[in-house]
């Protein structure tokens, strides 16, 4: 996605978007319920086929890009599947399988490397659990683990703060904030910034299927500023003039 | 136990039910986690066809029984991956027309009846050959040999395929293999449990290990242990109890179900930190 242009064209979801994502940037794109933002960004993974236009990662589209360990997919919830029992640890160490090739067995590296993605969400006392038994926001935890483990330098992560509690939200935070002083490209989709917003370096605002705004994120004044605010009250009120009406006015 | 082993035709079947057993769980566990748990009962109509053809062509049943059920599980993949929303209509017509093309083609063959079938469609375990070893075996070997070398990448697929696709996997490749692997076990699982039993096999002794273990690997090898035991001791009883093996093997494979089901509750309970959020 970095380094390469992407432009796309969907006419029901997505209508004609050009968006270039450079290395290091930390991009969140906004908007409201059903403007696209997902299929956005699973487009741009080549996980929904493009009715028009060209989706590049790295220089290469998507069905013949081979550098998967590069990024990291965040999907937007676990998908526990037919129910068979499954550990964290089991779960965080399949984030390594782009890195690893089929006929090797799983290395020193892999293990260090699933051990620091679990103490970097705060999940490693709870490695041996069944994710089953995991409320929301620590199913996230642990999908964001499952990308730290592969080490990319990409993190496309679709909605990482929905239904997520605050603890989780700011452990979140505070990863991403990691990840950022690494020099990482991260491409999030978000409903609310919440703890994010200081981190973020660009902001995507979608709205039927167009970009609608493209640059600096709207930047929250007085109460959203400080650290640790949760946004429990509407921001349609509080923000009337914004020519960025990204919000939804639920 | 030791005089059951005096007998030659026993030895055969004992060995094919270890192996039945060993490796039909093994790939049912990718199935159900894949939430495919039908698609052995799918294959194994297809496979009556093939059983069929092999009596009009005068070819061995099995040779015949791996092609088509291959074909079959090649086709409902292909299905599935087409649209979610018909796949289960389109999987119902290639059901029914394995049946409808099995009892057909035996009727054309000469001296076939639709109770030649029979002992597909519930299993002979007793009249295995030493042949019939032999394939069973290499068939096995070849399921499990799928399950060690690219099991990794199947729990990534079966977990999440969109995952999966953005890890850079061969999604259909691997989706293919998990459909001929299960066609695979079922045609080996034909002579033991028989076709209409064989999904059993597959399933159940994984849902039995579902309900005692936290993790997927130690799913996995409890259900091969689990469906060890069930050939093994179906086989067993049905020797010295006049039952059909196929049957008896599947009421232990559903009583252990049932045992672990109330001691898995009682495992739950022991380890409440597991629940709490």
């Amino acid at each position: 996605m970095s380094g390469g242009q992407v432009s796309l064209d969907r006419r029901p979801v997505l209508r004609g978007i050009d968006l270039t994502i450079e290395p290091g940037e930390v991009v969140a794109v906004l908007g409201a319920n059903g403007s696209g933002k997902s299929t956005l960004i699973r487009a741009l993974l080549g996980l929904t086929p493009v009715s028009g236009g060209t989706t590049l990662l790295y220089g290469t589209p998507p069905a013949r890009f081979r550098q998967w360990w590069r990024i990291g997919y965040v999907p937007q919830r676990l998908s526990v599947g037919g129910g068979v029992p499954t550990t964290i640890r089991e779960v965080v160490a399949s984030g390594r399988i782009a890195r690893q090739r089929r006929f090797r067995l799983t290395g020193a590296a892999d293990r260090e490397a699933v051990s620091a993605a679990l103490s970097a969400v705060d999940m490693a006392h709870r490695a041996g659990d069944p994710v089953q038994a995991l409320s929301g926001g620590q199913q996230q935890r642990v999908l964001i683990a499952r990308a730290l483990a592969g080490e990319p330098d990409t993190f496309v992560m679709d909605e990482p703060t929905a239904g997520v509690d605050a603890q989780s939200q700011q452990l979140l935070a505070d990863t991403l904030a990691v990840l950022v002083g690494q020099g990482k490209t991260v491409l999030l989709v978000a409903h609310e910034l919440g703890p994010l917003e200081p981190l973020i370096s660009r902001a995507v605002v979608l709205r039927d299927g167009f970009v609608c705004h493209d640059g600096a994120p709207p930047h929250a004044v007085g109460a959203h500023a400080l650290p640790g605010h949760d946004h429990v009250h509407p921001h349609a009120a509080e923000k009337p003039l914004s020519p960025l009406d990204w919000r939804p006015t639920s | 136990m030791i005089d059951l082993l005096q007998f030659d035709f026993m030895q055969r079947a004992l060995i094919a039910a270890l192996l039945v057993g060993l490796a039909a769980p093994a790939i049912g566990t990718f199935m159900v986690q894949r939430r495919l748990s039908l698609l052995g009962d799918g294959i194994g109509h297809v496979a009556l066809t093939g059983v069929a053809l092999g009596f009009l062509t005068g070819t061995a049943p099995v040779l015949t029984a791996v092609a088509v059920s291959v074909a079959g599980a090649v086709a409902i993949e292909l299905v599935r991956e087409r649209g979610r929303t018909s796949g289960d209509v389109a999987l119902a017509l290639l059901f029914y027309g394995g049946i409808a093309g099995g009892v057909l083609l035996i009727s054309l063959a000469p001296g076939g009846s639709n109770s030649t079938l029979m002992s597909y469609l519930f299993g002979s375990i007793s009249s295995v050959s030493l042949q019939d070893v032999w394939v069973i075996a290499s068939l096995a070997a070849a399921v499990l040999g799928v399950v060690v070398i690219f099991g990794r990448e199947l729990y990534v697929l079966c977990q999440d395929e969109e995952v999966a696709k953005a890890s850079g996997l061969p999604v259909r490749f691997l989706s293919l293999l998990i459909a001929i692997t299960a066609a695979l076990t079922v045609v080996i699982a034909m002579r033991v449990v028989g076709l209409l039993l064989v999904s059993a096999l597959m399933v159940v002794p994984v849902a039995t290990s579902q309900q005692l273990t936290r993790s997927f690997r130690s799913t996995m090898l409890l259900s091969m242990l689990f469906g060890m035991i069930a050939t093994v001791g179906g086989l067993t009883s049905s020797f010295y109890v006049e039952v059909p093996p196929g049957a008896i093997i599947v009421i232990v494979a559903l009583g252990g179900f049932v045992l672990a089901l109330g001691l898995g509750r009682f495992v739950r309970r022991s380890r409440p930190q597991e629940s709490s959020p």
